[in-house]
């Protein structure tokens, strides 16, 4: 069985000398402390002001601004503290924080439609993967399907195309459909991507529920439609929560489709980051803003994903 | 197309296509939808999103292939030319070269992330304390997007202002702005190799802690009592027995690196002058920027067909490698 391998964990030689584990431990931390420096600095460089993200020499130490986090939200058109403080009274929270924080604001910003849009899109073909993987995994786990490895293999080598290349024919199938830039056009296409992924993942979690327990319930006069709902189901709800969410990071991370195929309705935030332009080129400051909000539920999910991020991202090819 | 077939030592590793042992299958009738009925209902939807969204798609670029047309000229009549779109690409130096850019970039990023991967797995193996939490802290940037990497990544390159070429220079004494990490030629290459690293020696460690935390204590017990050296053990149990899923590893990073655009398309897009234009990056530009579709749809075969049959040779030496 898979799990009792995988638990024969510690030998008692790698285990051995303390030494041996203190200069282990330091040398995975500090490649670690490495790894992460690079994503401190764009946490705060989302904090500094303008000047100070392309100040020379790079600023370790500055006083830290919202500047970043309100021209990346701002809907109003370019401001300058002179201009706020010819307004008219009242004054609002808005203006008051750039006049007292000396802020330029560099707006319009677009930042909300795009984020928008990356929830309906990611949402909306999880939704869609995880529920037809989920059906197809319990077919491909439970039946008899004639040329069943074929099919699965079908299913994974869809995987196996460049998006660039793919992107071609879609961009001039949608065209036809008037579907390019829309965001049913991109659910059906992250689906279709996802789709793939969720069967595989799926019919290895079902794999592991064993088959008694619906057979019981096949025996006790359910159909095999109440099985499914009352029985498999409920024991496979880890799977599908860690399927859906590999599902939704892929869907949130897209960048070769969403680039090719959407330029303003359906863009989502990837292609959407890197053109955030301030006055006088790239705002560093919105940049980072809106990278580390976008970055924030992913690292969320890695922390509660840990225990199933092999099998994710191997496509269950390899199972703790 | 051939099959990827069995593989690889512990049941808890399977490929993509492996038949799994045969289970005692019960076509029988209960109450309701028949069984077969249930399984084909079940398959098809996802079959016919796949069958409209990869297949059909797939087969209108392959007859693309064998036709002149150029999307910013849609008006001319769409004419067959037969082969030659394919003629045209293998016998185009350019495309050759940038085959070979692409190699390059997949061999030095592989065999780096293997390296490091191995190294850092062989490490956290160790189990020091905390180091589920540094696992984790590693394992960060393999989730974030690779857009989004490309980008920031660009930030910290920035010759005058981005903290890299400050770190470089606080070291090495050479002026921060006196060298580009993503705008010279020399340096170019490196830097996607460097950032690919960065982002994906996770990934192989992963697989690697897998491969070692599936090693049976008795084993190394046995050399223990057999008095063979640390490193004796390393060689005769820890490497050879690692090596399957060095080689999944290998796998599945070559074709995404072989596919990988996004974070190029970023750091660089394919420059300075061609020197990080992958394949990808030409296949994008022939087809979204020059729109010559017909002679990209003949690319994107020709990039799929070698990444398919690359990938199914390479599973049979796994194959060899397992029975060994």
């Amino acid at each position: 069985m898979t799990a009792t391998v995988a638990k024969s964990t510690a030998h008692s030689i790698v285990e051995s000398t303390p030494r041996a584990k203190a200069v282990a431990g330091s040398l995975v931390i500090l490649y670690a402390l490495i790894t992460i420096l690079p994503l401190v600095w764009i946490v705060a460089t989302a904090f500094k002001s303008q000047s100070d993200a392309i100040a020379y020499p790079p600023k370790v130490l500055f006083q830290p601004t919202l500047e970043g986090y309100v021209n990346l939200f701002t809907v109003r058109t370019r401001q300058t503290p002179d201009f706020i403080a010819k307004l008219p009274p009242p004054e609002t929270w808005y203006d008051k924080l750039v006049r007292q924080h000396d802020m330029v604001i560099a707006g319009p910003s677009k930042v909300v439609p795009r984020f928008v849009n990356s929830l309906i899109i990611g949402f909306g073909s999880t939704f869609l993967a995880v529920f037809l993987g989920t059906l197809a995994a319990y077919a491909f786990s439970r039946f008899r399907i004639p040329l069943a490895d074929d099919l699965l293999f079908f299913i994974l080598s869809t995987r196996m195309m460049p998006p660039v290349a793919v992107a071609i024919p879609i961009y001039l199938m949608y065209r036809q459909l008037n579907l390019t830039d829309t965001r049913l056009g991109m659910i059906l296409l992250y689906t279709a991507v996802n789709v793939s992924l969720a069967v595989w993942l799926l019919k290895g979690f079902i794999d592991e529920i064993p088959r008694e327990y619906e057979e019981a319930a096949l025996v006790d006069g359910y159909t095999r439609l109440q099985a499914l709902r009352k029985v498999v189901l409920p024991q496979a709800v880890t799977g599908i929560a860690a399927t859906a969410i590999f599902c939704l990071i892929f869907s949130w991370n897209e960048y070769a489709f969403a680039v090719l195929l959407t330029s303003g309705e359906a863009q989502t935030m990837p292609p959407f980051i890197p053109f955030i332009i301030g006055e006088g080129g790239q705002d560093w400051p919105a940049v980072a803003a809106a990278t580390t909000l976008f970055v924030v539920p992913i690292v969320l999910f890695t922390v509660l994903l840990r225990k199933h991020l092999l099998r994710g991202i191997t496509f269950g090819a390899v199972r703790k | 197309m051939d099959k990827m077939t069995t593989i690889l030592q512990p049941d808890h590793v399977t490929i993509p296509g492996v038949s799994e042992p045969a289970k005692s299958r019960t076509t029988r009738r209960v109450r309701g939808l028949s069984d077969r009925a249930i399984a084909w209902l079940f398959v098809a939807p996802t079959i016919a999103l796949l069958l409209a969204i990869n297949i059909f798609p797939l087969v209108w670029m392959i007859r693309l292939s064998f036709t002149s047309l150029n999307l910013s000229m849609s008006y001319l009549p769409l004419r067959f030319v037969g082969l030659d779109n394919f003629t045209d690409i293998l016998s185009d130096e350019d495309v050759w070269i940038r085959l070979q850019t692409t190699a390059q970039f997949v061999i030095s990023s592989v065999a780096l992330q293997v390296v490091i991967g191995f190294g850092l797995a062989l490490l956290i193996n160790r189990q020091f304390r905390g180091h589920s939490f540094w696992t984790t802290m590693i394992l960060l940037p393999m989730m974030l997007s690779p857009a989004v990497v490309g980008n920031f990544w660009t930030l910290l390159f920035q010759p005058q202002i981005g903290p890299f070429n400050y770190l470089i220079s606080l070291f090495t004494g050479v002026p921060p702005s006196s060298f580009s990490m993503t705008g010279e030629v020399a340096l170019a290459p490196w830097t996607i190799v460097l950032v690919d690293t960065w982002m994906w020696a996770p990934y192989v460690m992963l697989i690697c802690l897998a491969g070692l935390r599936s090693i049976p204590d008795y084993i190394y017990e046995a050399a223990e009592v057999d008095r063979a050296s640390a490193w004796r053990q390393f060689w005769s149990i820890t490497l050879p027995m690692t090596v399957p899923f060095l080689m999944l590893a290998v796998l599945f990073r070559a074709i995404e690196n072989f596919k990988m655009f996004d974070m190029v398309n970023l750091l660089t897009s394919g420059g300075p002058g061609s020197t990080t234009e992958l394949v990808s990056i030409t296949l994008k530009r022939a087809a979204f920027e020059k729109w010559r579709t017909g002679y990209s749809s003949a690319l994107a075969i020709i990039l799929f067909v070698t990444v398919f049959g690359a990938a199914n040779i390479y599973v049979k030496v796994l194959n060899k490698v397992k029975q060994r």
